[in-house]
């Protein structure tokens, strides 16, 4: 069935776009990540324009986090205190990201900046999650009791000032590694046009050792938030955001976060980092053949607007 | 600068007119099917037929051969080409010509090749094809059109006329009789909105003898016309429903699916 988009000007096939929203979403869902990463490329593959892409998944993933936090909230994973702190910290960094998103394109290499950058991080934050994951699950066949929490794990960030006990989390640690998380995962959503959800769920788990069972909610409503703010920001300042494609992928979407959220609940953690960190490692591995090869077209054309 | 580009349009506007005029002795007839193309939900291209006659006076040497060629532009826009290099080992954009107020649809339709129809000369002068089309880039400073051949010239049209934007067909005009004509004007689904300008040149022994113009536009209704309003004109408000529709999206579901 094909329906036009009043915003992206072009008609597409419904049940292709609930059909990619679907499967991003039970990805969400079961990671606890926007998945905007996944969806946009795939958008433009299907021929959207790469802005109006952008901003129509963020309220996209606004929805599959929101259905998402919500059914972790009822099982009570989900640490509102940390998220508020975190949330503090992220704010900031998204005033950052959006001022240095806008000194980087006046100098030129936008496009460079972010293809590399998402190259960079996906291909570290994948190739180090996998490279835990398969430890981790080594360990557990081999030594049998595997945890997370070993002895001696605590390092200099717990030696850190202004303790604070986050009672859900059952964590006591300092508010700055908190704080200075959120800022660097806000500034990277707004350079990059991300929810940062794929890093922060390593950061959490990794440098805070916070417990996976609260991990997910929490980094949803992180995700939330953040995506809430750009929806609002992308409509006002480019006027993209075309809300019949956000509908049709949010409908997808929620329904597969909610298969997802459920299916992540029954993987074991060490198999669930394993299995992240090989998708965010393909993501990356295929921005980086994308740079490296030669391209089909070495030409490109793009709309710059009307001038008067 | 600007001020160059207007000297150039005006030069070229007398030179239609110089060579109109000498001869008005026959006149062109036309009419599109359809003057106002609406987009609606289930929109996904369409096709208008344009039709008209060539009409003659006592003047009208008889037995003329005619040719027509018909030249179809949409909204205007400034469009940018970028050439991706090698360089450190990936592929990157290095060089850029940026295209000013070029047609974002263009389609050029006759009944024969217009190598047949006239002379390199009158076909440059009268911009028949899409190599004689003028499109005017950025060079530095200056604003000019650069030979057909230029490499991003020609990748530009390349890649338009991939997407069906850009088109040139010389079988596309039928003659019924002597002296009446057809062409239909195929219109993509990603087709851009706005009015667009048909002009049509009627051509015998190799001259331009008669010119008339017509348009059409193409608009969003309805619904479709309703968001885009809304997105341009109230973008705190579109926003905000956006972001209180992904709210109650997701809420919906959670009710939904909830497993209790």
């Amino acid at each position: 069935m094909q329906l036009y988009l009043p915003i992206a000007d072009i008609p597409v096939n419904v049940f292709l776009i609930l059909a990619m929203g679907a499967a991003v979403g039970f990805v969400s869902g079961m990671f606890g990540i926007g998945g905007g990463f996944l969806m946009t490329p795939l958008l433009i593959f299907v021929g959207i324009a790469p802005a109006v892409a952008v901003a129509s998944v963020a309220s996209h993933i606004a929805a599959s986090s929101f259905s998402g936090a919500l059914s972790y909230w009822r099982r009570r994973a989900i640490d509102p205190i940390l998220a508020a702190v975190l949330l503090s910290g992220g704010t900031i960094g998204t005033a950052l990201g959006v001022w240095t998103f806008t000194l980087l394109r006046s100098l030129g290499q936008l496009d460079l900046m972010i293809a590399t950058s998402y190259v960079v991080l996906l291909t570290t934050v994948g190739g180090l999650m996998f490279w835990e994951g398969l430890r981790a699950l080594l360990r557990a066949r081999h030594g049998g009791a595997a945890t997370t929490k070993r002895p001696g794990s605590h390092g200099w960030i717990h030696g850190l000032p202004l303790k604070m006990r986050f009672k859900r989390s059952k964590i006591y640690l300092s508010v700055i590694p908190v704080v200075v998380i959120g800022l660097v995962i806000g500034f990277i959503g707004a350079v990059m046009g991300i929810g940062g959800g794929f890093i922060l769920v390593p950061l959490l788990i990794y440098v805070l050792r916070v417990p996976t069972s609260t991990v997910i909610g929490t980094s949803m409503v992180l995700t939330l938030v953040t995506m809430v703010f750009a929806t609002m920001l992308h409509a006002v300042t480019n006027h993209l955001v075309d809300a019949v494609l956000a509908l049709i992928l949010m409908v997808g979407g929620v329904t597969g976060a909610q298969f997802g959220a459920r299916a992540g609940q029954k993987i074991r953690g060490e198999h669930l980092r394993l299995l992240l960190g090989l998708l965010v490692l393909a993501v990356g591995i295929r921005f980086a053949v994308e740079l490296v090869i030669r391209p089909e077209d070495l030409f490109t054309v793009r709309e710059t607007g009307v001038t008067g | 600068m600007t001020a160059r580009l207007t000297r150039l349009l005006a030069g070229l506007a007398l030179g239609f007119a110089l060579a109109v005029s000498p001869a008005q002795a026959e006149r062109l007839i036309v009419s599109v099917s359809n003057h106002r193309v609406t987009v609606t939900p289930n929109y996904s291209g369409e096709e208008l037929v344009l039709f008209g006659s060539v009409e003659k006076d006592a003047t009208t040497p008889a037995n003329r051969n005619y040719d027509l060629v018909v030249t179809v532009a949409g909204p205007r826009a400034d469009m940018v080409t970028r050439r991706k290099e090698r360089r450190f080992g990936i592929w990157i954009n290095t060089d850029s010509r940026q295209f000013l107020k070029v047609p974002t649809y263009l389609a050029l339709f006759s009944n024969r090749p217009f190598d047949a129809i006239a002379s390199p000369e009158v076909q440059r002068r009268q911009q028949l094809g899409l190599n004689n089309v003028l499109l005017t880039q950025r060079v530095g400073p200056d604003y000019a059109d650069v030979v057909p051949d230029d490499a991003f010239r020609s990748a530009f049209v390349r890649l338009r006329k991939q997407h069906g934007l850009y088109r040139e067909e010389t079988s596309a005009v039928t003659f019924l009789t002597p002296t009446l004509f057809r062409t239909s004007i195929p219109l993509p689904a990603e087709v851009p909105i706005g009015t667009y300008n048909v002009e049509i040149k009627l051509f015998a022994d190799g001259a331009l003898v008669a010119k008339t113009d017509t348009a059409f536009e193409i608009v969003k209704v309805g619904f479709e016309q309703f968001v885009a309003n809304t997105a341009r004109q109230n973008g705190l408000v579109y926003g905000l429903a956006t972001a209180f529709m992904a709210l109650m999206t997701g809420w919906m579901a959670s009710i939904v699916f909830r497993k209790d």
